[in-house]
């Protein structure tokens, strides 16, 4: 029998059986290989993602102490036109209204408990004022919900020293003491205290950059692809300009912050930290991302397109801008968008021309100092309150929203408007 | 009145130019309607329209530079300047003071002497903005005329029109070799005043940086701006640690997502890898700076190494490595993807299994661009500025314990430019001599990358 089997299947000696069993266990192991790199890198940016959003959760809530305020016995004067005016704050700040928030504080929760009550948390009552000067009549006590002191906050987070945690606990029993959503996060400016900031003047200084990085890089980078792909000449002048957009491409981004340092501040020495020039910084950098992006855009447009226009008569520009221009667009608006999102989370360069100052009122124009969102985080980062860990977490949350945002449309845009010609 | 605002009155001047020179071509076409006008009457209108906002637009960029210059010059040739003082930083700030105040940025004036200066900055002001409107005016609308009486039946506006255009895409391609340029003539120049006061040799070769921004900027000490430690550092992170890490899982993962994976599979993990990509390095820094950096010296401590620092050369690099994993993993995919299918059907054919055939003919025969991606990589790795700067260290270490502080030219780039230095300190130069050996660097290997691919590309074709 066995002879036969040998002479049915002459390869299949026991040694021939043992290296193919060798082979596929090598195959399998690579296959594996494979599998478990997959897998790592997932894991990566799940644990990623995952870390920043729980942490980042604990960033949009912050300990507030609920503090009942009656404004009738306040001691508070105003009427309507003097509330409402530019300087209420002001006038609230010379009336004490510190000390007569302190002083309710005492009375709910006792001289330590006070004592923990944020250094700016009268102003939330101040701006509550101005918002209605009507509460200033109110015979019936109002709770507030104010920030307490970073030492509070982390004694509540179960960290900081054994007082304080002892402290919160009391607090929290009574009812006093919570953990709040904390929604004016993105609506507040950076402070010193993490209680007490928030993003949106990082927010605005990112939309004003990205403005003028947009009203520079797009106009630019789509005029120089138009021309590169379908005007310029075969000579060294067009070689050296593709050479230059390859290289810009991939020169690294702390580069530029050179190059803006040592241009834009040399002739514009007044803008230091100004979104203008930070923006200019970074156009610089996208532009190539979007003459390459273009220039593979109207690659796609086929050249009957451009035949059948010659052929009725349209001359060279006619083509590009009735014909070319409007099929590659779709196109050009997703290399840009891609581009724009890189400059978004964009950091070093920034750094460089000094867009990293402490600004704790949003800016107004695009000469005014201003922060970045990346920056800020990069700032926040190196505080040592523990308090601003969770604050960069939502910081961040919120930078990759909008890169979420932005790479959405730009893959809505590839999906309704490819076409295969 | 800012720049601004002229460019705004321009764009209306031109607007209405437009209309106006269409009007006119179309009134050509009313009266003759048999005729055939030499360009349409859109074009006659752009003619109009870029007569009118072009010299505008060069006289604006023109007077926004020189109208200070002008203020200052008049406000020092009124009477109240008489008592300025003479000379020096005194001066500038009694100037500077005045006019915020007199621009309204500031509330009022720190030095009482700056007070008299208020008013002539006013008049100044006002008087240069005037001539700057009637200027802007005059202009436009002498370009506007000039273009307006050329229209004629037979004029050919479409031609200059085009030339225009082409004229300006042209521009707007040049401002990539200006940006060459631009970086590479302030490397050079700042990097040139670097080593008149730094002799090349010490940096190029020193072993010890320390640079100290405070001390005297004439006499600055060689010996303290040895860039060695910073290149090894530099190297040691991004291109040993962080390709550890990136080469293998991203060529095993790109091997996998084109070789074994199931479509369905692909659609959902390439669009993962992407999203890695797409991450922001300031995320990735913090990411390895609070949660990385923290458990590596908490395994090395509990395996027995007592000296392991928080800022570690491995926490950076792996980070980074992770970073580059869909670099590479697309690079390799794109490589691969290009080999002819012959290759692998003839190995299929032969009875070699699927790994046989990626490790013994795909890979080899990719390998070229695999390597091209490779470089691309470490150029990449190696100007990556946030995660460095968040995770690793400032000291400067020549060491090759991956646990060890190092640092790397891009972390002291950072240190140097945000410090308080003056901007003439050797200290602060020295940032960008490290940006233009960075500059070459990866300059050099995206040359040799685009060498080896073009061999490659040669090979099968």
């Amino acid at each position: 029998m066995n002879n036969t089997a040998d002479f049915k299947r002459p390869t299949r000696t026991p040694e021939f059986e043992k290296r193919l069993a060798k082979r596929y266990r090598a195959e399998r192991t690579f296959k594996l290989m494979g599998q478990g790199a997959i897998v790592f890198s997932v894991a990566v940016l799940i644990f990623l993602l995952g870390n920043m959003l729980v942490n980042g959760i604990g960033g949009f809530q912050r300990a507030e102490l609920a503090v009942p305020i009656t404004f009738a016995e306040s001691g508070l004067t105003g009427d309507e036109v003097s509330l409402t005016a530019p300087s209420a704050v002001q006038t609230l700040e010379m009336q004490g209204m510190a000390e007569v928030v302190q002083l309710f504080a005492e009375k709910a929760l006792g001289e330590r408990g006070a004592d923990q009550l944020s250094d700016q948390a009268w102003r939330d009552v101040a701006a509550a004022l101005t918002a209605d000067p009507a509460l200033l009549e109110k015979t019936e006590p109002m709770i507030f919900n104010l920030p307490a002191s970073s030492d509070l906050a982390s004694g509540l987070a179960g960290e900081g020293s054994p007082e304080m945690r002892a402290l919160a606990k009391d607090l929290v029993s009574q009812g006093k003491l919570a953990e709040n959503w904390d929604w004016a996060f993105l609506s507040r400016s950076d402070a010193t205290s993490p209680q007490a900031v928030g993003i949106w003047g990082a927010l605005k200084g990112s939309i004003f950059t990205m403005l003028v990085t947009l009203a520079l890089a797009f106009p630019v980078g789509i005029l120089a692809a138009l021309y590169l792909e379908e005007y310029a000449p075969k000579n060294r002048w067009t070689d050296l300009i593709e050479v230059s957009i390859n290289n810009l491409a991939a020169v690294p981004s702390i580069i530029f912050g050179l190059l803006g340092l040592a241009v834009f501040l040399a002739v514009f020495p007044n803008l230091r930290s100004a979104p203008l020039i930070g923006g200019m910084t970074l156009a610089l950098m996208t532009m190539p991302v979007i003459v390459i992006s273009g220039r593979n855009a109207i690659k796609a447009v086929p050249p009957s397109i451009r035949d059948g226009a010659l052929a009725v008569g349209a001359s060279p520009v006619q083509v590009v801008f009735h014909h070319v221009l409007p099929l590659a667009l779709p196109g050009m608006l997703t290399g840009t968008i891609i581009g724009m999102a890189r400059a978004l989370g964009e950091t070093a360069p920034l750094l460089l021309i000094g867009m990293r100052a402490f600004v704790a009122t949003p800016p107004t124009d695009l000469t005014s100092p201003a922060t970045v969102l990346p920056v800020q985080i990069f700032l926040w980062s190196d505080e040592i309150d523990r308090g601003f860990v969770e604050r960069t977490s939502a910081a961040i949350v919120v930078l990759l929203l909008f890169l979420l945002l932005m790479n959405s449309i730009a893959i809505y845009l590839r999906n309704k408007f490819e076409k295969t010609w | 009145m800012s720049p601004i605002t002229l460019i705004l009155i321009a764009i209306g001047l031109g607007l209405a130019g437009w209309l106006a020179g269409r009007a006119k071509a179309w009134s050509f076409q009313k009266a003759h309607p048999q005729s055939r006008p030499a360009s349409r009457p859109i074009y006659h209108a752009w003619y109009v329209a870029i007569w009118v906002v072009i010299p505008v637009l060069v006289f604006i960029s023109f007077w926004s530079f020189a109208a200070p210059d002008l203020i200052t010059r008049s406000v020092l040739t009124s009477m109240a300047a008489a008592d300025l003082p003479s000379f020096g930083f005194e001066r500038e700030a009694w100037l500077a003071e005045a006019r915020a105040v007199a621009t309204g940025r500031a509330p009022g004036v720190f030095n009482d002497g700056a007070e008299k200066l208020v008013e002539p900055f006013r008049e100044a002001i006002s008087f240069y903005t005037w001539i700057g409107l009637a200027v802007t005016i005059v202009i436009a609308v002498g370009g506007g005329i000039f273009a307006f009486l050329r229209i004629r039946p037979d004029f050919g506006a479409r031609t200059k029109v085009e030339r225009t255009v082409m004229i300006v895409l042209l521009l707007a391609s040049l401002v990539a070799i200006l940006t060459t340029f631009g970086i590479f003539a302030s490397l050079v120049f700042e990097t040139v005043r670097f080593f008149g006061m730094v002799s090349p040799v010490d940096f190029l070769f020193g072993t010890f940086w320390a640079p100290d921004p405070m001390s005297n900027p004439d006499n600055p000490d060689g010996s303290r701006y040895g860039a060695i430690p910073l290149f090894w550092g530099t190297i040691f992170i991004g291109a040993i640690i962080a390709m550890i890490v990136a080469i293998p899982l991203g060529l095993m993962s790109a091997i996998y997502l084109t070789q074994y994976a199931n479509p369905s599979l692909r659609t959902w993990v390439k669009p993962a890898l992407e999203i890695l990509a797409g991450v922001p390095t300031v995320v990735y820094g913090y990411f390895a700076a609070l949660t990385i950096a923290p458990m590596i010296r908490d395994a090395a401590v509990s395996v027995g190494v007592t000296n392991a620092s928080t800022e570690s050369a491995l926490a950076a690099g792996v980070v980074m490595g992770v970073m580059i994993i869909p670099f590479v993993s697309s690079m390799a995919d794109d490589s691969i993807a290009a080999v002819p299918s012959a290759m692998r059907d003839g190995s299929y054919a032969m009875g070699a299994t699927k790994s046989e055939t990626i490790t013994k003919v795909l890979f080899p025969a990719a390998l070229p661009g695999i390597v091209a991606g490779i470089m691309l990589a470490v150029s990449r790795a190696i100007g990556e500025t946030m995660i460095v700067v968040m995770a690793a260290s400032t000291a400067a270490n020549l060491s090759a314990n991956p646990l060890d502080r190092m640092t790397t030219v891009t972390v002291q780039i950072v240190k140097m430019l945000t410090g308080e230095g003056s901007f003439d300190h050797p200290a602060t130069l020295s940032a960008f001599a490290l940006g233009f050996v960075l500059f070459l660097v990866t300059l050099a290997l995206n040359f040799a990358a685009l060498r080896v691919v073009k061999r490659f590309r040669e090979a099968y074709e």
